[in-house]
């Protein structure tokens, strides 16, 4: 249980996909001009994280690690090069299939999240949690308890990112860091926040 | 080489840089900057997956169904990333080792995406290709100039070999440790799109908000 709990700090503080390995950079400086999109937005990855990074953990570990076939009695054979396209793909697909069931069966969620899950299929955060997770070869549980402290750690930069540009608007910018560059440079002060945490071990 | 050529392979690299002015494709490349070594074969990696992925793209432009074009998009820059990856690891495998999810993050970086979707789907094979060049190459100068600062300041070397000599070998320069972590990255792309539109003025944002000048009485009735 304790490294579960410290592999969850780990990933909502420590290696902070936004703040630590700038993953979902695009969407995270685009999208967090309000704090209700942005909390929209950051539940949408958090949902969609939970989901694909275990899915993904399956399938690597049952069909694409070197003699992952075996339970088909094939041996030898080594498909983890496949590991790109079967988690984009799996990664698009889950999207899609969720979309549908929100639409279906919340549709008061589907109305608040929608518009987000096409974008996230081609964050990086989503694809680069998948990736973590088999660089670092995590087992199922593990990639379950990885998947929600990525994706709650992405939104919490995102909200946070958000609230701090709601109060930058008002303040008084040189004109060429206006918008863009000043969202940056403050970027960069709360990475270095989140750097306080490093070191931390349950 | 033609205007029109030498318009889509330049105009990327200040006038319309995906990074700076289009906010596409930071996503994943800033944390391999803090090497020269990494970030070039990063860029080299980015431009070839982008221009060859534009160019097939666009060959197959008018086949593509519009519902599914995305998913298309995606298979072809995924297989092409596999080849890249692949290649990495077998002629270069410590940088690969570096590199690490990065290369595959390439799959989702917005500026491949953004060029299939926005230049190729509307543009012949050989056009596409050079856009996806010259949209590569604005990336790879943003890449290369932030790496550039960072391994100098952080650790006084240029792709491995000493320019500084530092304090702890006798020498003068002591390393400036914070280049080498990540905050630097976003203060260093900020200072870089601070000069681009000091150099640019008309690339400076509109603020959402005026604030009245109250002292030269600009501010109206109070």
């Amino acid at each position: 249980m304790e490294e579960y709990i410290s592999l969850f700090i780990k990933a909502v503080f420590v290696e902070n996909l936004a703040l630590a390995f700038f993953l979902g950079m695009c969407t995270f400086l685009a999208v967090s001009k309000k704090i209700s999109t942005a909390i929209g937005l950051g539940i949408a990855v958090m949902v969609v994280q939970m989901i694909t990074v275990p899915a993904n953990n399956l399938i690597y570990h049952l069909l694409l690690k070197e003699d992952a076939l075996a339970w088909l009695g094939i041996t030898g054979v080594d498909l983890s090069f496949l590991a790109l396209l079967s988690c984009i793909g799996m990664i698009a697909a889950l999207v899609q299939i969720l979309e549908m069931i929100l639409d279906k069966f919340f549709p008061a969620l589907y109305h608040a999240l929608g518009v987000f899950l096409p974008l996230i299929t081609v964050n990086c955060a989503i694809l680069g949690g998948s990736l973590f997770m088999i660089e670092r070869d995590y087992q199922f549980g593990e990639s379950v308890v990885y998947g929600i402290g990525s994706g709650f750690g992405w939104a919490l930069a995102i909200t946070v990112m958000a609230g701090v540009r709601e109060k930058l608007k008002y303040s008084d910018i040189p004109a060429g860091l206006q918008g863009l560059g000043i969202t940056f440079i403050s970027a960069g002060l709360m990475s270095l926040g989140f750097m306080a945490f490093s070191g931390i071990q349950l | 080489m033609n205007s029109e050529t030498k318009k889509v392979l330049t105009a990327p690299l200040v006038n319309d840089n995906p990074i700076t002015l289009q906010v596409l494709g930071i996503c994943s490349a800033l944390a391999v900057t803090s090497q020269m070594s990494t970030s070039l074969i990063m860029a080299v990696a980015l431009t070839s997956v982008t221009a060859c992925s534009s160019a097939a793209i666009s060959s197959i432009r008018n086949h593509i169904p519009g519902s599914i074009r995305i998913i298309v998009q995606m298979t072809i820059i995924a297989s092409l990333v596999i080849v890249v990856d692949q290649l990495l690891k077998a002629f270069a495998y410590d940088v690969s080792k570096q590199l690490s999810v990065f290369v595959g993050l390439i799959i989702t970086n917005c500026i491949v995406m953004g060029r299939a979707e926005a230049y190729a789907m509307k543009n012949p094979p050989m056009a596409s290709f050079m856009d996806g060049i010259g949209n590569g190459l604005g990336y790879s100068l943003i890449l290369i100039i932030v790496a550039f600062f960072r391994e100098l300041l952080g650790s006084g070397k240029l792709l491995g070999i000493e320019i500084f000599e530092l304090t702890k070998d006798g020498g003068w320069y002591e390393p400036n440790g914070l280049m080498l972590l990540p905050p630097s990255a976003f203060f260093i792309i900020g200072i870089i799109i601070w000069s681009f539109r000091q150099w640019k003025p008309n690339q400076v944002e509109k603020p959402d908000f005026k604030i009245l000048d109250i002292a030269h009485g600009e501010g109206g009735h109070h």
